[in-house]
């Protein structure tokens, strides 16, 4: 088939995908922006399959086929709170499949390469597209990528290790550090932030020994920098990421998502291949924007976070005066009866419970008594952006009761009754009262303003980050001690 | 423990301290509950009704004290009453222990422990059993339905077949509880309602009631409610004669008065002067719920209605609470039964009298044969210091251009600054490196930008699925993988493979979970 069907086929996938993200703009457009996105695939991969170089077709399809079936039965499995450790999982196999098609392309250069000199020829060429016979005679012989870069020059030989370089090495991040987050997430690597002793400097001493590896590459060094660098990525990936704890996951898993676009448009450069550029891009920038916001979510800088751990403070906490005032189902249930207006902030305590399901009736049963139920959403609320969102749209809770922080936040005066199910660090007043907190100055939900508070918690133990919340000791907040899910179990019994 | 309420003695008196739903609610704390037959009847809870809800009628009073351990009653004990206690009695009731010296000793001398309602110290904590606030509540409400009692006309305007009502112009002043309650019901009913207090702080709670607050034109710093518990301090001359002096030019348009001023420990203050009563029209109507303790009204008689020369009504009635006798023993009664709840902490009916507890503590005043009044400030503050309120700087049009402009000048700089290092930068790579590369390049910025300028449009609660979807197309790998494996060596062909094989899972698991979830978000 013609290349230039196939270039006319990438224009129209990258045009697809790039309606395909700008669909998630909102819910119902959203719908259909996800077909945009499979059409884009198909097209990309059918052109792509007929196109120059591709051979072993069959092969390809029924690998695509077998992995595609694994894909569809995880994806039909999948609980809705598992999802984001189903993301960084995903994310581990794209940077797997980075530092594969990067190790590929070194071996073609060396076989390219090796048949040059095989026949006697100069490799790589001295001017671009100047070739002598024989030089043509060797390149007729492949196909596919190996026929690029049979065509290269030396200065585009050298751009095509620089870019492969990269290709690996942030594809190996990418890879050991979803790994761990996949760990993290699943509850199968301690989430607290963890160290090897050395800390920061063992991760820039890798950094360093990959620099040099690239300058030993490119100067012509062979198999070897490539590997020992590959080694250094993996090791930067996992010790990175096991410095993070667990309620910077929406950060990290964001991060690594940029990070598999890199990788991809990485390789796409160096496969010559526009597409993987452009698609490359749009991912990488996308993931850099989600980690934007969760960092502006928790006014944290990105370099803080990716450091790991919180800062320290700058003078002792404020005292916490008073005392955690418990409360029955019967209170909950009575003061709900009571309230007209009622909002809900869920946090991962939900989650982890699987509460959502009980939420949701709560929320129903509320709402054909004819009170008003919304749901404040805190951007890091959850493992995963927008995590609290799925669990609730999963339980049939309608999209357009569940607002966002800034949309809500003014309402919380007016509003009777708040119930925090399993949240804790982003509805801490401390954030705005005490500048010496470790989170002063992140926006928090600020639902101590409303009538009533109730806090659905598991005991008296504090957050992630092991800050104190003052709220716990309200004059307006009753504690309502228990599991998420029988608590709202039981108080779904009493509200009939 | 046994609780138990006598009938009150006090004339008039139609208040009583335990209900039969109070009772059930001390039984469940594990107590038994007594009651004088009759104490009720004036409130309107019969002996029958004491009886259903498992409560033991005693004939005479003097069983009933002999009986119990623990006496719940509304008014001041008499001296009879007193007499009656020892040490193993604790009373529960108003005390005025300021007031009441004699009452003090003599508990003292039978080593009876006393605790006194109003002395329950205003913090959050001890709101249940504030019996001052609850009963204030009342009291505020019933002053509003007396004075309309008394008030020929309508509270609210209207327009009628018969001629067009002005509405009845209404002037609280001392917005506390009784205050805030009169502005309530008194703008329930229609009238327009003003309203006065010394601390500037209570406007706002005052507008939220629907009522107008009235400014004086006065510049002091006025002390803070917060520093006195919550209750209003003596004010200086001068702003006494502001004050005054605003009340006079309203006193003509004013038809009915309702002050509440009280400063705890003190005489009423006078704050309605007989000229101001004198500018009133006939057939206006005050009432003086000071009037107990002297009276804001100059010409109030405590417990009496008296109609001036000039025919304005000053109701004088100290007995406003007891005047709701079914309501305010109601509330009096939950506020007697939550301070029972605290002082049986383990709800097993054995009363453990914390001393340690601000509450019980601030509201003891003898224990053990010792007056422990008054009591010390209670370790938490009351209402939290209000901060002072920093006023933006107003900014004048023109500094605010200026600052306008400032900010664009810097955000041209900033971005012309970015471009221009962005720029030399790509010219640079440009110079050494091959056309093939830039052309590339180029699709890679461009691609960069529209993914800027695509995503910031996603929307927030969309974020889950953005992630999923873009982990699916970020599997677009899967060319390089396919363009690589028909390359002929077997070590490619295995690891272009491996490659195609995962970034299969991707596509399929990416795309299939992403619709999924799109799939669940539903409008309502």
């Amino acid at each position: 088939m013609e290349f230039g069907f196939t270039t006319a086929a990438y224009v129209v996938a990258a045009v697809l995908f790039i309606l395909s993200l700008g669909g998630l703009s909102g819910q119902e457009s959203a719908k259909r922006a996800v077909w945009y996105g499979i059409a884009g695939m198909a097209l990309a991969v059918f052109a792509t399959l007929i196109g120059p170089g591709a051979g072993l077709w069959l092969l390809s399809l029924l690998l695509i086929a077998g992995g595609g079936a694994i894909g569809w039965v995880v994806a039909k499995r999948v609980e809705m709170t598992e999802m984001p450790q189903l993301v960084a999982a995903m994310h581990s196999l794209v940077g797997l499949a980075a530092v594969f098609v990067g190790f590929n392309a070194h071996i073609e250069i060396g076989r390219v390469a090796e048949a040059f000199a095989e026949a006697g020829v100069a490799f790589p060429h001295a001017t671009y597209g100047v070739m002598s016979d024989a030089a043509h005679e060797v390149e007729s012989i492949f196909r596919g990528f190996a026929a690029i870069v049979a065509h290269k020059t030396g200065v585009e030989i050298n751009i095509l290790r620089i870019e492969l370089f990269l290709g690996v090495f942030i594809g190996a991040i990418t890879f050991t550090g979803s790994v761990i987050a996949f760990g993290k997430l699943a509850g199968r690597v301690t989430s607290a932030a963890e160290k090897l002793p050395g800390g920061h400097i063992l991760n820039a001493g890798a950094a360093a020994i990959s620099l040099i590896c690239l300058f030993w590459y490119v100067g012509g060094g062979g198999f070897l920098p490539l590997f020992i660098m590959t080694l250094c990525a993996l090791f930067i990936g996992y010790h990175l990421i096991m410095g993070i704890g667990g309620a910077d996951m929406p950060v990290v898993v964001s991060m690594l998502n940029s990070y598999s676009g890199w990788a991809a448009a990485a390789i796409g450069f160096s496969l010559g291949n526009d597409l993987l550029i452009v698609v490359g891009a749009l991912v990488g920038s996308s993931g850099a924007i989600l980690s934007y916001i969760m960092c502006k979510a928790m006014n944290r800088s990105f370099v803080s976070v990716i450091l790991g751990g919180f800062g320290g403070s700058a003078g002792p906490a404020m005292e916490v005066e008073g005392e955690q005032k418990p409360i029955d189902v019967d209170g909950v249930a009575q003061t709900l009866d009571e309230a007209d207006s009622v909002i809900i902030v869920p946090g991962y305590g939900m989650a982890v419970a699987q509460a959502q399901q009980n939420v949701a009736e709560l929320t129903r049963k509320l709402r054909a008594k004819g009170k008003e139920v919304r749901f404040a959403i805190h951007p890091v609320a959850g493992r995963l952006p927008g995590h609290m969102n799925v669990l609730l749209a999963e339980a049939k809770v309608p999209y357009d009761i569940v607002l966002e922080m800034e949309e809500i936040n003014d309402d919380f005066p007016d509003t009777d009754v708040v119930i925090v199910i399993g949240s804790n660090d982003i509805v801490n007043p401390a954030a705005q009262d005490d500048p010496n907190s470790p989170i002063a100055g992140m926006p928090v939900l600020e639902v101590w303003k409303a009538k009533n508070v109730f806090v659905s918690k598991r005991g008296q133990g504090t957050g992630y980050s092991g800050i104190e919340n003052p709220l716990f000791y309200k004059d307006n907040t009753r504690m309502y001690y228990g599991d998420a899910k029988d608590s709202i179990g039981a108080l779904l019994n009493k509200l009939d | 423990m046994k609780i138990g309420t006598p009938k009150e003695v006090f004339e008039g008196e139609n208040r009583v301290a335990m209900t039969p739903d109070s009772a059930a609610q001390l039984q469940k704390l594990g107590h038994e509950c007594y009651v004088e037959a009759g104490a009720g009847s004036a409130a309107g809870f019969t002996d029958d009704a004491y009886e259903a809800a498992g409560v033991t009628v005693v004939k005479t009073a003097a069983a009933l004290w002999k009986e119990v351990d623990i006496i719940a009653k509304v008014r001041q004990p008499t001296e009879t009453e007193l007499k009656r206690l020892n040490k193993d009695k604790t009373l529960i009731s108003f005390f005025n222990p300021a007031g009441n010296e004699e009452g003090m000793e003599l508990a003292k001398s039978k080593g009876a422990t006393v605790i006194a309602m109003e002395m329950v110290p205003r913090i959050s904590r001890a709101q249940k059993m504030d019996a001052l606030s609850s009963m204030a509540n009342i009291a505020g409400y019933r002053a509003v339905i007396e004075a309309g009692n008394n008030f020929g006309r309508f509270f609210t305007g209207q327009v009628t077949a018969a001629g067009k009502v002005p509405p009845a112009r209404v002037l609280v002043v001392g917005a506390g509880v009784a205050g805030l309650a009169a502005i309530g019901t008194s703008t329930s009913l229609g009238a327009v309602t003003l309203a006065f207090d010394v601390r500037p702080e209570v406007a706002e709670q005052v507008e939220s009631m629907g009522a107008e607050f009235v400014y004086l034109d006065f510049e002091e710093e006025q002390q803070d409610g917060s520093a006195t518990g919550g209750y209003a301090s003596v004010s200086s001359p001068e702003f006494r004669e502001a004050q005054l002096a605003k009340f006079r030019e309203l006193a003509p348009d004013i038809d009915i008065v309702i002050t509440t001023a009280l400063i705890p420990n003190r005489e009423a203050p006078k704050l309605w002067l007989e000229d101001m009563v004198k500018a009133m029209k006939p057939g206006s109507v005050i009432v003086d719920l000071a009037a107990e303790r002297g009276g804001n009204v100059e010409g109030t008689v405590p417990d009496e209605k008296v109609v001036t020369d000039n025919g304005v009504t000053i109701i004088g009635y100290t007995d406003f609470p007891s005047r709701m006798a079914t309501q305010s023993s109601a509330l009096y009664a939950t506020n007697i039964r939550h301070m029972m709840t605290d002082l049986t902490p383990e709800k097993d009916g054995v009363v453990d009298h914390d001393m340690d507890d601000d509450v019980i503590r601030g509201a003891t005043v003898t224990h053990k044969g010792e007056i422990t009044w008054p009591p010390p400030p209670p370790k938490v503050a009351a209402i939290a210091a209000q901060k002072p309120k920093e006023k933006p700087k107003e900014l004048t049009p023109e500094e605010k251009r200026e600052q306008e402009i400032a900010a664009f000048k810097k955000e041209t700089k900033n971005q012309v600054t970015l471009l221009a290092v962005g720029g030399a930068l790509i010219l640079l790579a440009g110079l050494f490196t091959p056309a093939s590369f830039m052309q590339h390049f180029v699709v890679f910025v461009l691609s960069v930008f529209v993914g800027f300028q695509v995503i910031w449009n996603v929307s927030h609660s969309l974020h889950t699925p953005l992630m999923a979807v873009t982990n699916a197309i970020s599997s677009i790998i899967i060319l390089g993988a396919l363009m690589q494996i028909g390359s002929g060596s077997w070590l490619v062909i295995l690891l272009a493979a491996l490659s195609v094989f995962m970034a299969g899972i991707n596509i399929f698991g990416g795309f299939l979970v992403t619709r999924r979830m799109l799939a669940m978000f539903q409008k309502s």
